[in-house]
């Protein structure tokens, strides 16, 4: 904001004190907001205060996470599930974004033929469901089906073929790989958008310092497209910790093989719900839920108060 | 001379790694609609060969579309996501243009106050809106399930809308001023034509999740006579995970109103691209 802005706000609150608009604008969104979203949520995470004792639904202080971190019947899964979910976030940051930005910073080209249809076919497995993707994937990895194999054998790497999603030590990086391919369309399109903001004049100016191709993007281009990197990271840091579709959809509440794709919205729900023999423990969820949350808002305050801030913010 | 060839050869290079990543996209897909359209033995035999008269067939359709009830899932979808967008767009776009605008007390945590919802997964609040739901008595309505989307698709398009319509030119606003219009006129004709390229970016990213949530349907609205495509689809496969035929039926079915929309939608969103930035 600007100084010409300033003295404009100042004249039009003499003339009008009470400046209704703002709360006309505001308030719809305001009411939808905090009924359906705000006091649930505080509502839930209160829960993770009480516990039953003894038949007695009462205030327990913080001995449902004490219980979550050292009881022997809680640690091992949420300690295995933390541990997962960093690895499915790490696996997204490192193949996500360089794909998406390589895929946007291609299709900028200025007169790059058919870059519409690259841009549409790409953005598509992204509309698709966690349903939809879940089970494409199942089949095409399915040692029944033999889809996978027959494709690796054509380009003569049939030895890499396993059952990927069935084996412990790879069932995660595969169902991180699927999460990626599904959601590479929404970074491609954000950094796109931005590449496509940035005016002629800048990279003419540019290319009249004889600064083009490579240097031109990670001197001139990259630099106006990190705010768009930043709201790309924290998108998928979000998502990633309360993911919990596309890993129920393919390996099933029990987040299989032997729990090694468990991350924690896959726990929330089993402890929440309850699955097979597990009855559902309404208090222990609510403390998963609170957990959850204390970690999405450490990396959201991480973003908006250091990352963000720190971003020029530029106005053409 | 030199530098036509090497330019040349960069746009090939550039065209055959955008070809190889649309096929790496679309490949699945194509597969999933090509091997619904084949016998049983087919899919098996020769998975990536194309449906030919003699493997043609459309059995897994018949059982499909004998099960459920796939047109009032769409029906049901449709409506949930066009409402809610609506709803979100119009909404978010004010209280963006309230927070970017003007200055009054609490604007910065108004605005901290509706980026909260960013991050905070609207399903860890569950229990108490199913609760709010029972109350109200709006369990297995639609309305149930667009009340949520709205509330959850809002915090996102505030966040972005705001980022964006503090790019729209101050000259523009304070020239509409001087020229008598009222702030609803600046917001309505002035400032949302200017960010229609936002607008669309939130409505696909209001789109997606709306579109493909399987848990509040789930939970708020799983009666037959509301259920989505999203979950129709999923307790269909569920009941029918050996029957190939049917699955990749199925499968194409719940993918063939999206490749729809997409086809209509993604157009408007070039448009919007392209023509609506501010230069």
């Amino acid at each position: 904001m600007n100084a010409s802005d300033t003295k404009m706000t100042d004249i039009s609150e003499i003339k009008r004190p009470r400046r209704w608009h703002i709360l006309v604008f505001l308030l719809p969104a305001l009411i939808v907001y905090t009924a359906v979203m705000i006091l649930p949520l505080i509502e839930t995470l209160r829960q993770s205060f009480f516990n039953t004792v003894e038949g007695q639904y009462t205030f327990v202080g913080l001995s449902n996470f004490k219980v979550l971190f050292g009881d022997p019947r809680w640690a091992a899964d949420f300690w295995n599930a933390l541990k997962n979910n960093f690895v499915f976030f790490l696996i997204h940051m490192a193949v996500q974004n360089p794909i998406g930005i390589a895929l946007a910073a291609m299709l900028s080209i200025p007169k790059l033929r058919f870059s519409a249809f690259y841009r549409t076919a790409i953005f598509l497995p992204t509309l698709l469901s966690f349903v939809i993707v879940g089970f494409i994937w199942k089949l095409i990895l399915s040692p029944i089906w033999g889809v996978a194999p027959f494709l690796l054998d054509s380009v003569g790497l049939k030895w890499l073929f396993a059952p990927w999603l069935g084996k412990p030590d790879t069932a995660l990086i595969a169902v991180s790989l699927i999460s990626v391919w599904q959601y590479i369309g929404i970074p491609m399109m954000l950094i796109y958008a931005a590449l496509l903001n940035i005016p002629d004049e800048v990279i003419e100016a540019a290319e009249c310092d004889g600064v083009t191709g490579w240097s031109q993007f990670w001197k001139i281009k990259l630099p106006l497209i990190l705010p768009a990197i930043g709201i790309v990271s924290i998108l998928t840091f979000v998502g990633n910790f309360n993911a919990f579709d596309l890993i129920y959809t393919v390996q099933g509440a029990l987040a299989g093989p032997d729990k090694s794709t468990d991350i924690l919205g896959t726990l929330l729900y089993r402890t929440f719900f309850g699955f097979q023999l597990q009855l559902g423990d309404r208090s222990m969820g609510a403390t998963i839920a609170a957990i959850m949350f204390l970690i999405i808002l450490a990396g959201v305050s991480l973003y908006l108060f250091v990352i963000q801030r720190r971003m020029r913010r530029y106005q053409f | 001379m030199s530098k036509a060839r090497a330019s040349f050869g960069r746009t090939a290079g550039v065209h055959v790694a955008l070809i190889a990543y649309t096929l790496i996209a679309l490949f699945p897909v194509f597969l999933t609609i090509a091997n619904s359209f084949k016998s049983r033995n087919a899919i098996f035999r020769e998975p990536l060969a194309l449906p030919t008269p003699e493997t043609f067939s459309l059995i897994g359709y018949q059982t499909v579309l004998k099960q459920g009830d796939f047109l009032g899932y769409f029906q049901n979808s449709t409506i949930v996501t066009v409402v809610s967008i609506a709803l979100v767009l119009l909404f978010g776009a004010m209280a963006a243009f309230a927070l970017s605008e003007y200055r009054f007390r609490g604007n910065a945590l108004m605005g901290l106050y509706l980026a909260l919802g960013i991050m905070i997964p609207i399903r860890l609040g569950t229990v108490a809106i199913l609760q709010g739901m029972v109350a109200t008595g709006l369990v297995n309505t639609l309305t149930a399930l667009i009340l949520v989307y709205t509330a959850q698709g809002l915090p996102l398009a505030v966040f972005i809308l705001s980022e964006f319509m503090r790019t729209v030119s101050d000259d523009l606003k304070n020239a509409g001023r001087i020229d008598g219009l009222s702030e609803y006129a600046i917001f309505f004709r002035l400032v949302l034509p200017l960010v229609r390229p936002a607008m669309a970016t939130v409505a696909v990213f209001t789109m997606i999740p709306i579109w493909n949530d399987l848990w509040f349907p789930l939970i708020l609205a799983p009666a037959e006579t509301t259920k989505t495509v999203t979950l129709g689809s999923q307790i269909f496969i569920g009941q029918f995970v050996t029957n190939w035929n049917a699955v990749l039926s199925a499968l194409s079915l719940a993918i063939f109103p999206v490749l729809v929309l997409y086809v209509i939608f993604s157009r408007q969103l070039i448009r919007g691209i392209t023509a609506g930035a501010v230069k």
